[in-house]
């Protein structure tokens, strides 16, 4: 019976080998090598390879097919001191891996040598715990959830469709949310408006909802700017680097201006707008698909929109709206399935029925057509007489 | 006879429909019969006799604008949907 050293000896015999230089020659020429890590879990979270992939030892034979399915690609195997990853190298060429080698002294060289190493950043234990259902999902995982935390959301408006909107945004670990919103609490806004509460009546939205968001989450920053959107601030708000825009705006004139902005920003907008029993749910994103205007390239006159007084809502309907409006930011920040660009939902809740028509991008849109005729922003006059709030 | 589903912003001028059935084998005269049995529509989807710029009329979810506008066939068992723009969110 061999002993360790004997079969250590042995193996190293049977497989290739490259120092620290020649691999990091492998890797500043981008010759398709990949690394694989084969070190424990929390040896990879103290520094690895620049694009290594991890599988570790343990389940290096189950993985590794899932990760290279090309077994012509070549493979440089590592761990700490180059033996671990002698075994996984011999391993590999027996299921079929045609060019693999073990890098030589392993990661300990690889530094040794002043070689450039990327500090994997970890969910905490509490952030495992946290985000748990998360990470059982391909399609979200560790990476997509250090996206979340990473994204910045802006919400315009805190009131019927920002409130469920920012609640599973912060539910979900999305890390800096802005809210813009001029108001304070009242009365009338909590039959629908649930990120608020009645201790809240009289507060500024946008502190209740900083509140209720950061008490929900403490992974998540709230942003709040109580003020009015307008054509003065709009630059400097859009401006602080948003991934998305959640539009949960109440007035056409802040719809316009948020649109044309997005478009001069290039900031996706997730629309959505409700009225009595019925929602419209869609996606702006600017050089994608169409934008606001493509759909209706101006308000209706004031005369025409609908009395704001007369308008009412039924209290759960922002909350399958703002909850949709989530799920596009969600997504979109992602970078996983079919985005609404270019699709608007309609949801009318009393016939409980989903419709969806096809938005084009409209190559004449005054903003973001191939000859654009607005080009600087345009108040709109105010649509009710009653004082419009975001 | 082809459905025309009725925003919940225009309900109020046709006697809270939510959906009618209308006259036409063309949008314009789909339009022009649902503007006769309730006239003040006419403001609400027309503007010097063309769609208005604030209303989008979709045949078979589709944007008419996109087809042949007023003129755009309309067979029976279609569906239009008329959609205005609305502002809600608070």
């Amino acid at each position: 019976m061999a002993t360790y050293r004997e079969l250590l000896a042995q193996v190293k015999t049977e497989i290739d080998e490259i120092s620290s230089i020649e691999a990091h020659e492998r890797l500043e020429s981008s010759d398709g090598s990949i690394f694989v890590d084969v070190r424990e879990s929390d040896e990879w979270d103290e520094g690895h390879i620049p694009g290594a992939i991890y599988t570790g030892r343990g389940r290096l034979e189950q993985r590794i097919e899932g990760l290279v399915p090309d077994k012509a690609r070549p493979l440089v195997v590592y761990c700490s001191a180059g033996s671990r990853s002698a075994f996984s190298a011999k391993v590999l060429e027996e299921l079929g891996y045609s060019n693999v080698v073990n890098l030589a002294g392993g990661f300990s060289d690889w530094k040794r040598n002043g070689f450039e190493v990327t500090m994997p950043r970890v969910l905490s234990p509490e952030q495992r715990a946290r985000y748990s259902r998360h990470l059982l999902i391909p399609e979200v995982g560790e990476e997509g959830q250090q996206r979340l935390l990473d994204a910045r959301v802006l919400l315009v408006g805190a009131g019927g469709l920002g409130s469920p909107a920012s609640l599973y945004l912060a539910a979900a670990g999305v890390g800096t949310l802005g809210i813009v919103d001029a108001d304070v609490v009242d009365e009338s806004n909590l039959q629908r408006q649930v990120v608020h509460s009645t201790d809240r009546l009289g507060e500024p939205k946008v502190e209740s909802a900083k509140r209720t968001l950061e008490a929900l989450n403490p992974d998540v920053s709230v942003v709040p700017y109580q003020e009015r959107l307008t054509s003065e601030n709009v630059d400097r708000i859009l401006s602080e680097g948003w991934d998305a825009i959640v539009d949960g705006a109440d007035n056409f004139p802040t719809r316009y201006l948020v649109n044309d902005a997005s478009v001069w920003h290039g900031i996706p907008v997730v629309h959505g707008s409700i009225f009595r029993f019925e929602g419209q749910v869609t996606l702006f994103h600017p050089g994608v698909g169409p934008c606001y205007r493509c759909l209706f390239p101006q308000p209706p006159p004031p005369e025409l929109a609908p009395s704001c007084a007369e308008g009412g809502v039924l209290g759960v309907l922002p909350g399958i709206i703002g909850s949709i409006q989530a799920n596009e930011t969600l997504k979109h920040i992602l970078h996983r399935g079919d985005s609404l660009a270019g699709r608007l939902l309609l949801f009318d809740a009393l016939g409980t029925t989903l419709d969806e028509v096809v938005v084009r991008r409209n190559p004449d849109c005054p903003v973001c057509g191939d000859s654009p005729t607005i080009t600087e922003y345009i108040d709109y006059v105010e649509f009710c007489n009653a004082p419009v709030h975001l | 006879m082809p459905a025309v589903r009725i925003p919940p912003t225009l309900r109020a001028d046709v006697g809270g429909a939510r959906e009618l059935e209308a006259e036409g084998s063309t949008v314009a005269e789909v339009i022009e019969d649902l503007i006769e049995r309730y006239p003040p529509l006419a403001g609400q989807l027309l503007q010097d006799g063309e769609l208005a710029p604030f209303v989008n009329v979709y045949v078979g979810g589709e944007d008419v604008r996109t087809r042949d506008g007023l003129d755009t066939e309309v067979r029976n068992g279609d569906q239009l949907i008329l959609l205005p723009a609305m502002a809600g969110g608070s």
